[in-house]
């Protein structure tokens, strides 16, 4: 990591095209914990957006209402274009341009990798299975998995299986990839693995909204960091400003608390 | 202390030595005066108790009662002069186990290995020497042949085609109906009463109707219970409560007087028919809390990867969800197929002749008054072979399932 510290953030620029806007998030849950307070952001097309906060502070909800995993009663949301409403059949469009990487993989266990991978594609996008197995088999090279394909994931390391969970991901070709703490269930030496993958994920232009511990490479690749801290956004910065001349005092002593 | 190298250390597995029988013997029923106490007590015991039975088996006991009512055990009053159509509907069923086991076997190098081998011999000798199969032993021989060139066939068959398992599948499925229609007549054949069905067949019939009817019905209710459709919702669980607050037999009764009440006039089906549904109706709801169990007991966060994909729901469902829950309940699932095929011995108490019911009529019988022992010991078998070989399926397919191992 050390060596990578000099790099640019992102080799492309963020457009101005904005691909999801959330305007005044509101969020009860049923118990009724008031878990969003009001939150309002925008990504831009091709950017690299990361959500830091203490655990509890609603970040990982806040990411899961814009693939509506998670209703809001507030505010609105707006992904590409579609907005965010109770009609089915617009939530499953919804998801399928919006990618989700989850804590736990969340893999599926009786199907093997090549399955995993090709099943959205097959039965969402009515791929042919030939077309979709090619697809799949680009991926899993490209996170590097390719001779595992025809295991089970319980065959495979943590790390091995939450790559195989971005290639499943990303074969539905989706134009904004949520990942929430992506790497919080790993061993430790697996981590790096997990982070080069979505490293070249960014370089390559992908719109990516990061919940993560990993300040490094919140540094590194985030064109724009964002502290959550009970249901509301404390502040928002380029990770250059954010780690080095925080504004709030919240985010100092967020930071004190992580570096 | 010696320095080992680490090749060393990674290298050599510690072997697996096999014990001598008498070494055996040593570690694990004699390590010491309490265990060596323990093993004499128990093989006394145990020993006794074997002696006395064969000692009753061949001695006391009179057989005569069971091959002189093998007909009546297996068919019950089904008229002999068309006991044809029994063997042909056998003979369908063991070209269709063979088949089955062919083509599940088609990975395997060989298929008749040795211990099969001892196997089939072990069936031969048994329908040669065993008393009651004798008058038919002719029959049942090819029936033997049958299975072992269906495998043989199967098994070329599966290694050319990998689809024909659900070709094979679709047979079974049609083969319920040619076993209905072999049984009951029509179409051509001379029609049979239902009140002639009977016996092992009857009971065969009863628990594989009532297993094929439960299932979707059990699963339905399960996910009706987790809907999130209110009044779906209370619809399957008051379903489920009520059937499992009252008796199977009480269930039977009412199954033989209430569903006419909610058929139209002249309608009346058949009492076979009825006590099959609701040995169902029964048995479903029961499945139903086993399915419950298995849907729980998949994680979260596989409904929520398989609709962050944009999966709808009755393809998560279908795909993701009931692969797993299944997988999960299959030994409570099978449990209960196994006493849903037990239960059917309730059956003889609303009056049908089915296994136990013929047992308890031969007993009425002047001739083979008192042979209570002889006649529950061979039904006791019976029952126990078909269970043990759905205990047995389950854990084959449990294993096959497997996809943790690594």
């Amino acid at each position: 990591m050390t060596q990578s510290q000099t790099e640019q953030p992102s080799t492309q620029t963020p457009s101005t095209e904005p691909v999801i806007v959330a305007k005044d998030v509101e969020k009860w849950y049923h118990n009724g914990f008031h878990v969003l307070k009001g939150v309002s952001m925008t990504v831009y097309k091709g950017e690299v957006l990361v959500v830091m906060g203490p655990s509890g502070s609603g970040k990982s909800t806040f990411i899961r209402t814009f693939n509506a995993l998670e209703p809001y009663q507030k505010g609105s949301i707006e992904v590409d274009g579609i907005t965010i409403s109770h009609d089915l059949k617009n939530i499953e469009t919804i998801r399928q341009e919006v990618g989700m990487v989850f804590q736990q993989f969340n893999l599926f266990p009786h199907l093997t990798v090549l399955q995993n991978v090709t099943l959205a594609p097959i039965w969402v996008r009515r791929w042919p299975k030939s077309k979709a197995q090619e697809v799949a088999m680009q991926l899993l090279e490209r996170v590097g998995i390719l001779e595992q394909a025809h295991k089970f994931p319980g065959q495979l390391s943590g790390g091995q299986q939450q790559r195989v969970a971005i290639a499943r991901s990303l074969a539905m070709q989706p134009k904004v990839m949520l990942f929430d703490e992506p790497t919080s269930a790993l061993d430790p030496e697996m981590v790096r693995e997990v982070l080069d993958v979505m490293r070249g994920l960014a370089n390559s232009g992908m719109t990516m909204v990061c919940v993560t511990h990993e300040v490094g490479f919140a540094r590194e690749v985030a064109d724009r960091v964002v502290l959550m801290d009970d249901g509301c956004l404390i502040e928002q910065n380029t990770p250059q400003a954010f780690f080095n001349q925080p504004r709030e005092d919240r985010t100092k002593q967020f930071l004190s608390q992580i570096l | 202390m010696t320095t080992v190298t680490p090749d060393a250390l990674s290298s050599t597995r510690p072997e697996v030595v096999g014990l001598s029988p008498w070494a055996w013997a040593k570690k694990n029923l004699f390590s010491d005066w309490f265990n060596s106490l323990l093993t004499v007590v128990l093989v006394t015991i145990l020993g006794w108790f074997i002696f006395r039975l064969a000692n009753w088996a061949l001695t006391t006991a009179q057989w005569q009662v069971i091959p002189n009512n093998v007909g009546l055990f297996m068919t019950g009053t089904y008229p002999s002069s068309l006991y044809a159509r029994v063997w042909a509907l056998l003979a369908m069923i063991c070209l269709l186990a063979g088949l089955s086991w062919g083509v599940l076997s088609r990975n395997l190098s060989t298929l008749f290995s040795r211990n099969v081998l001892i196997g089939l011999g072990v069936v031969c000798a048994f329908i040669v020497l065993f008393p009651p199969t004798r008058p038919s032993s002719l029959k049942l021989l090819p029936m033997v042949a049958i299975v072992a060139g269906m495998a043989a066939i199967g098994r070329q068959a599966g290694r050319q085609r990998p689809g024909i398992g659900n070709w094979v599948s679709l047979l079974w499925f049609l083969s319920y109906f040619v076993a209905l229609w072999l049984i009951g007549g029509g179409l051509g054949l001379t029609p049979v009463s239902t009140n002639d069905w009977g016996g092992l067949m009857l009971t065969l019939l009863a628990a594989v109707s009532g297993i094929a009817l439960c299932f979707p019905l059990g699963l339905m209710l399960a996910l009706g219970r987790r809907s999130a459709l209110p009044v779906v919702r209370w619809l399957s669980t008051v379903y489920i409560e009520v059937v499992r607050g009252v008796p199977l037999v009480a269930f039977l009764f009412m199954g033989q007087v209430l569903i006419p009440l909610f058929l139209p006039v002249g309608t009346r089906p058949d009492r076979v028919l009825r006590a099959i549904i609701a040995l169902a109706l029964f048995s479903a709801a029961y499945l139903a809390e086993n399915v419950r169990a298995g849907l729980q007991a998949v994680p979260r966060g596989q409904r929520e990867a398989a609709m962050s994909l944009g999966l709808n729901t009755p393809a998560t469902l279908g795909l993701i969800i009931l692969p797993q829950a299944l997988k999960i309940a299959i030994p409570a699932i099978v449990g209960q197929f196994i006493s849903l095929f037990q239960d059917t011995t309730l059956l003889a108490i609303v009056g049908l002749a089915e296994l136990l019911g013929i047992g308890r009529s031969i007993l009425a019988n002047p001739s083979y008054l008192g042979r209570y022992a002889e006649v529950y010991l061979f039904l006791g078998v019976i029952y126990w072979f078909f269970c043990y070989a759905m205990s047995l399926a389950s854990r084959k397919i449990e294993d096959k399932l497997n996809t943790d191992e690594r």
